[in-house]
């Protein structure tokens, strides 16, 4: 089967992230740059399906500058067969995302469609469903566990949700975007390195897709969180109990 | 007027305090508010969304609601949107609320805010992303808004006061699922749910194992009548179960009083419990970043300083 599967460039989770003093984005000098770590797990996923079921095509997309290519080409070292990348001058909220998602699946008819719960700049939680309300396809949001039919035309996923897991199963084409625990990504090898380079990586310029780069939510300004005051040390448990008791008279 | 429509949400036939946090944003946002209730045989839960302090409840009450499904919820809360002419739609940002408000949104062309701490009377919205790094102000550029609201935004209106008339109305005859609930399976616990408790207790990979969860952190938790939590780290390790995950990608809590135990602090995990008014935390090295947040902070091995604050605590409730 075939699997679309799109990846975000994001700033390293384990980066500091400063905002800018003009309050129209964030510091971006000597941040590094990551595929997004659920974009990871569901290529990791997505990859999983193919090796299991021994043919299939694993297609990447990232919508944004050409800078994506890095990313792209470290998918295509995980083991994804070729890369789309729809390129804009800035980046687009996720309804337009969603839309460009749909122009590319009336082009590519994948059977199924990856994404990541949740880009963890923005951290949105909307491309996915936003995408599958769009192609009126069935989703299994926060998925933890993907098991294909054995006909290879369903699919049943356990997903995290509030107060345990739940399981829901629909007939594909469908949308599935991951949680943490689906599985743990591989490592580009150097074998799967030298591979990328000779894969193919499209470009298609936004205008190309006749999708608007307008944002529906419109960004007014972006600050810094309020600072917390902490530090304060108390040296036994005995102290920590009776401030707890006297000073902040909550136990 | 402007209308504003808010999701109920409910389990085991009660709402969800989620979803008063909602009603209390809604307020705040100002409008005529309405609020929709999905299920079958939900009739107690469209009475105490009555209480709310909305002018209606509506009530769409079918066996195709049964099981909560995101394709088929949505229809039904758009259809509702589209005959009270709301021009905005809220829910609580909880699992089912980021699973479903999205296609809420693509069916009414409206343009969605997810996940949000504050909805301002000139429209402005406030929504935290890179982890909780950033805060970013944003204005819903559509005729018609869909938001999800943070849990722990507002407090909660609580329900009880006059009932509003509930109107029961007939899903659309063609509205349908692609999907099939096939089964939940529930964590059961006796404890507090972690996103409403007064006190949280939240356990990290300095706990090691899970026994050590259920023998050394466990007796705190009950003697202080707390929920328990914890770090990713813990959850990925299987420790405990994934729901009490607290952070960036998990639960956002801020009760009264939050206890970390042997969490690090990182900021995925503080982007879901730095809005809690008290925080403690017991980790062993002094350098931890968690120190930096908390009020009260003790350098202790954990192991020797949970039981410990365990009996200091029921020493304390006895007397
Ligand atoms: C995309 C993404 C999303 C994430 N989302 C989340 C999220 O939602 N929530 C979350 O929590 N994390 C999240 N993380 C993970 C996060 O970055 C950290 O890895 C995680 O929070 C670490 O958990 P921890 O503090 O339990 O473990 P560690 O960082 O390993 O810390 C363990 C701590 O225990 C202390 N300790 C050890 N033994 C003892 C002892 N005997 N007594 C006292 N103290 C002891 C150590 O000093 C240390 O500080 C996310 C990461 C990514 C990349
Ligand atoms: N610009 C983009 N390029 C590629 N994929 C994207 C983009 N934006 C969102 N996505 C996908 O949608 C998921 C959820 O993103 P979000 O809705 O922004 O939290 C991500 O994990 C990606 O799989």
């Amino acid at each position: 089967m075939k699997i679309l599967v799109p990846i975000k460039r994001v700033p390293d989770p384990q980066t500091n992230i400063a905002v800018r003093p003009d309050g129209t984005g964030i510091v971006t000098d000597n941040v590094k740059f990551v595929i997004n770590p659920f974009c990871e797990i569901a290529l990791e996923e997505s990859l999983r399906i193919k090796e299991a079921q021994g043919e299939g095509e694993v297609v990447l997309v990232s919508i944004g500058g050409k800078e994506c290519q890095e990313q792209l080409r470290t998918g295509l070292a995980m083991g994804a067969d070729r890369a789309i990348l729809v390129v804009t001058d800035g980046p687009l909220d996720p309804a337009r995302a969603a839309e460009v998602l749909a122009k590319l699946v009336a082009q590519e008819s994948p059977n199924l469609v990856f994404l990541g719960k949740q880009a963890i700049d923005d951290d949105a939680n909307q491309t996915g469903q936003l995408l599958a309300a769009m192609l009126d396809w069935p989703q299994a949001t926060f998925a933890s566990k993907v098991v294909i039919g054995d006909d290879k035309k369903s699919v049943t996923v356990t997903r995290e949700v509030d107060g345990g897991l739940e399981t829901v199963a629909f007939d594909l084409p469908g949308i599935i975007t991951s949680d943490l625990r689906l599985n743990e990504p591989r490592y580009a090898s150097l074998p799967g390195i030298m591979k990328a380079r000779k894969k193919e990586l499209k470009e298609v310029p936004l205008a190309e897709t006749g999708v608007s780069a307008e944002p529906k939510v419109k960004q007014v300004k972006i600050e810094p969180p309020p600072k917390r005051q902490g530090g304060r040390k108390v040296e036994t448990v005995q102290e920590l109990v009776n401030l707890l008791h006297t000073e902040a008279k909550l136990i | 007027m402007s209308k504003t429509l808010i999701y109920i949400e409910h389990a085991h036939g009660k709402m969800q305090k989620a979803s008063a946090v909602a009603v209390a944003a809604a307020k705040a946002a100002g409008g005529d508010l309405t609020a929709v209730v999905l299920g079958k045989g939900v009739d107690t839960v469209a009475a105490e969304a009555a209480t709310l302090g909305v002018a209606k409840v509506v009530l769409v009450d079918d066996p195709r609601l049964e099981h909560y499904l995101a394709d088929i919820a949505a229809q039904a809360v758009a259809q509702v949107a589209k005959a009270e002419g709301a021009t905005t739609i809220i829910a609580a940002a909880t699992a089912i609320g980021k699973d479903f408000f999205p296609r809420v949104a693509q069916l009414l062309e409206a343009g969605m805010a997810s996940d949000v701490t504050s909805i301002g009377t000139d429209g402005t919205i406030e929504r935290p992303t890179y982890a909780g790094n950033v805060v970013s102000r944003v204005q819903i550029a559509t005729p018609i808004r869909v938001i999800t609201v943070r849990g722990t935004a507002y407090p909660p209106v609580a329900p009880g006061g006059a009932a509003a008339p509930v109107e029961k109305v007939a899903l659309a005859a063609d509205a349908k699922s692609k999907m099939r609930f096939v089964e939940f399976a529930e964590t059961k616990s006796d404890r507090p749910q972690l996103t409403d408790a007064k006190i949280v207790v939240s356990g990290g990979r300095g706990l090691k194992s899970g026994e050590n969860f259920t023998v050394v952190l466990e007796p705190l938790v009950d003697a202080l009548g707390a929920a328990m939590g914890a770090s990713r780290a813990a959850v990925d390790a299987g420790f405990v179960p994934n729901d009490l995950q607290v952070g960036q990608t998990g639960k956002v809590v801020a009760p009264q009083l939050y206890i970390a135990v042997g969490i690090s602090g990182a900021i995925q995990h503080l982007a879901g419990m730095k809005d809690s008014k008290v925080i403690v935390a017991i980790n062993k090295d002094g350098d931890a970043p968690i120190f930096n947040i908390s009020d009260y902070g003790l350098v202790a091995d954990l192991f020797k300083a949970v039981p410990e604050m365990t009996e200091e605590v029921k020493k304390l409730k006895a007397s």
